[in-house]
């Protein structure tokens, strides 16, 4: 095993053998640096002051953001870990400071994002005692992190930070919490150096690949007449980018991805066939119940992508690539298990296929890509009437990034539009809260994506409902001059919920008529330059200057209010039963 | 169909484990019938058995969610007749009663029972067996006043196993061999890859 040894800040250099006396606060630091952690996220606290006042040695090699809401923090450590490929990290303090971050760590689990958290804690000797701030966050988070653990003691903290590590980023990844209590954090201990964590004997990151299923794979792919290959965020994650491409390049396979997929291959790849799901796209939705063989890579078969399980793809043979063993069969049953990291499994069933046309079938899905821009995607990029959509903003907006801008999206309509619209050039450039479908997820990611993407644009597009869960973080943007674009779809309506009250509960509007403060007004207080529009005719203008200022920006666009998303399966039905209007 | 398994887990010695297992269960809304933590063969690794009432497809769900966490080696379920299982429990009854009306002899001799503490107020047998083993004993006991009654949880011996010793040695390596790892459908590739 290898053995990575540094020596501690600001103390001399140790021999090796030698130890140095830190404070388990100092070791914190000392393992983030070791790991490579660049920016923190955190808001302080009572329990977390001596790792707070550890930090304040530490400010010109690690940049921490304080933001204004620990869930600020939290999604902001998603959004940079899924813009950067790296691991976000977290601090906040005991109580009501940890508590806060449940959103996120539920987020990021379901969503497979590598985080670290450290949580500081009462005193060791007040646990159980109902001290001031002191809640039994590990409980409260064990379902919804990959590991999570107490220390106590200080000598714990450079071997259990070094398993955090470990565990947050190999296999499928995800988030992991570590509560450390005062006491551990003020103790001074006989620091040995740090030791990265290559190797727990009790959790394996990646299944033993076994030959015999590649190959019968690669026999089923060879012989399939219509395959159909689906994309996750196993691909990012796995950075099999490259690996994907080659392998549906090979054998022809046309492509659909998941709302976490997307990005994965450039939008304009011509094997890419779009999205899937519930508001995903004609073909893909209705040609899953057609294909003969169906290849899952790096997804998991949620609720939102198969519609009703006992009518989906029963006539298809089932390949289903995936790194975690218990997603093989969680939903739909397998006919080929092929258990283990994409980037290593790819390249060995691409070397079996047989190149192929399939002509034929992907002409079917070009078919259906037509009818359904005749009747769902020409009015919504190119209204008729006066009123705007949020589909030709996201085209115009395309126009002017070309593509290459990183996309965040909060939650509601304008995610599923701007997902469906939006192009993409390159991976890792759409952050969504996809499984837990977190609202005000938005713009505090958005914050952490230009961390983790710091040469990129970042453009936030936002719901009037969702920006007002998490706006307070444009305090945040004020004080660290983070440079995000802020683009709030206006519809004055919780839209997403107004339209399955329309479409499913008669128009019974209950709660979703929501009013806004003045957004231009709101982003000026705190210095953010913002502009507000409700013509067609300014819109280009209006984003060419938001995409053009130097610093952040907040543009609202005023779109229609009952406006809906189409194509759309509805709960409950086969993803063959796809409505387009 | 539900049924009774006995599922058994081998995992590291770690507070906050055991939470962490139970709450697979909880969050799907299946109830624990009997649960039981304890050290085993292998030095350091403690063992877990327990019982549900479910279908083969969830319990094999089940366990792989178990597996997935990290301080967990490896999860088996078994149906009962796949398995040696017994359960302990001990009855409290006055001795006044037991000695004047029963016949402890036949007592002892027929439900297997032993006695623990023998004092003047009170008498607390023991037995183990399976759960009509010490239930019928329970009914015999109730008759003369039972003033407490327990039972454990079930312990297991999975029949067809080899213990984890060797199991364990391929943990520890960092390129651990085929054995750590099974792939279930191999051994049942006929039932499963139908081509």
């Amino acid at each position: 095993m290898e053995t990575t040894l540094t020596a501690p800040k600001n103390i001399a250099a140790s021999t090796p053998g030698n130890t140095t006396n830190i404070s388990g606060s100092q070791a914190v630091l000392e393992a983030f640096m070791a790991e490579g952690v660049d920016t923190i996220f955190g808001y302080p606290g009572g329990a977390i002051m001596p790792i707070y006042d550890a930090l304040y040695d530490y400010n010109n090699e690690l940049t921490h953001i304080l933001v204004r809401h620990e869930q600020g923090a939290i999604h902001a450590a998603q959004g940079y870990a899924r813009s950067s490929g790296k691991t976000g990290v977290v601090f906040a303090t005991s109580g009501p400071g940890a508590t806060n971050l449940v959103t996120g760590l539920a987020d990021a689990m379901i969503d497979s994002t590598p985080l670290v958290c450290v949580t500081g804690q009462v005193f060791a000797h007040l646990l159980g005692t109902d001290a001031f701030q002191e809640v039994d966050v590990i409980n409260i988070t064990t379902p919804i992190t990959k590991w999570n653990y107490q220390i106590t003691d200080a000598t714990e903290i450079p071997h259990v930070l070094a398993k955090a590590f470990y565990i947050a980023r190999t296999g499928r990844p995800g988030p992991v919490l570590i509560d450390i209590t005062k006491n551990a954090q003020l103790q001074k201990f006989d620091y040995e150096g740090y030791k990265k964590c290559e190797h727990i004997r009790s959790y394996r990151p990646k299944p033993i690949v076994r030959k015999e299923y590649i190959e019968q794979a690669a026999q089923l792919i060879n012989e399939a007449k219509k395959p159909f290959v689906l994309f996750g965020q196993g691909v990012i994650l796995g950075r099999a980018e490259n690996e994907f491409k080659a392998f549906i390049e090979k054998a022809n396979l046309p492509a659909a991805w998941t709302l976490l997929g997307l990005s994965a291959l450039p939008t304009d790849h011509p094997l890419n066939v779009g999205m899937l799901g519930m508001h995903g796209n004609y073909g893909p939705n209705v040609l899953t119940n057609e294909c003969d063989v169906l290849i899952a890579v790096g997804m998991r078969f949620d609720d939102r992508v198969t519609g009703r399980l006992d009518k989906y793809a029963k006539q298809a043979k089932i390949i289903h690539l995936d790194i975690d063993p218990a997603e093989i069969d969680k939903n739909v049953q397998t006919t080929v298990p092929v258990w283990g990291d994409c980037k290593e499994t790819l390249p060995m069933l691409t070397k079996l296929l047989q190149p192929n046309q399939n002509k034929e079938w992907i002409e079917k899905f070009s078919a259906f890509a037509q009818k359904e821009y005749d009747i769902v995607i020409h009015e919504e990029l190119n209204p008729s009437t006066e009123i705007m959509t949020m589909g030709e903003v996201i085209k115009t907006l395309n126009e002017l990034t070309n593509g290459d801008a990183i996309i965040v999206t909060d939650v509601g309509q304008h995610q599923m539009v701007a997902c469906r619209y939006a192009k993409f050039n390159q991976s890792k450039s759409n952050i969504t809260s996809g499984g837990a479908g977190t609202m005000g997820f938005g713009l505090p990611a958005a914050i952490g994506a230009k961390f983790g993407a710091p040469n990129r644009t970042v453009v936030a597009i936002i719901g009037d409902g969702g920006f007002q869960m998490t706006l307070q973080e444009l305090g945040t943007i004020m004080q660290f001059n983070v440079n995000v674009k802020i683009l709030i779809l206006n519809n004055r309506f919780l839209g997403m919920v107004r339209q399955w009250q329309q479409l499913f509960n008669d128009k019974r509007y209950s709660f979703v008529d929501i009013t806004s403060p003045n957004f231009v007004q709101l982003a000026k207080a705190y210095s953010i330059e913002a502009n507000s529009i409700d013509k067609r005719t300014d819109l280009k203008n209006a984003l060419q200057t938001m995409l053009n200022h130097n610093g952040s920006y907040l543009l609202e666009v005023m779109v229609g209010k009952e406006n809906n998303v189409f194509p759309m399966v509805p709960q409950g039905c086969s993803v063959a039963e796809i409505r387009l209007q | 169909m539900k049924q009774e398994f006995t599922i058994t887990v081998y995992t590291e010695n770690q507070i906050g484990l055991l939470n962490r297992i139970a709450i697979i269960f909880s969050r799907r809304k299946i109830n624990i019938e009997s649960l039981n933590t304890s050290p085993s063969e292998s030095e350091g690794i403690h063992r877990f058995t327990i019982v549900i009432n479910e279908t083969e497809d969830v319990v094999r769900k089940l366990c792989r969610q178990i597996e997935k966490q990290v301080e967990v080696l490896k999860a088996y379920y078994n149906t009962e007749d796949e398995i040696v299982w017994q359960e302990l429990a001990m009855y409290k009854v006055s001795t006044e009663a037991i000695a004047e009306k029963v016949k402890v002899e036949r007592l002892l001799r027929e439900y297997g029972a032993r006695a623990v503490v023998i004092r003047k107020d009170y008498t607390v047998f023991e037995t183990s067996g399976h759960r009509e083993e010490t239930d019928r004993l329970v009914k015999f006991l109730e008759p003369y006043g039972l003033i407490e009654f327990v039972r454990s949880a079930r312990v297991a011996i999975i029949k067809s196993s080899h213990g984890f010793h060797e199991k364990l040695k391929e943990f520890e390596q960092t390129e651990p061999g085929e054995e750590v790892i099974e792939n279930e459908y191999l051994s049942k590739q006929a039932e499963v890859f139908t081509m």
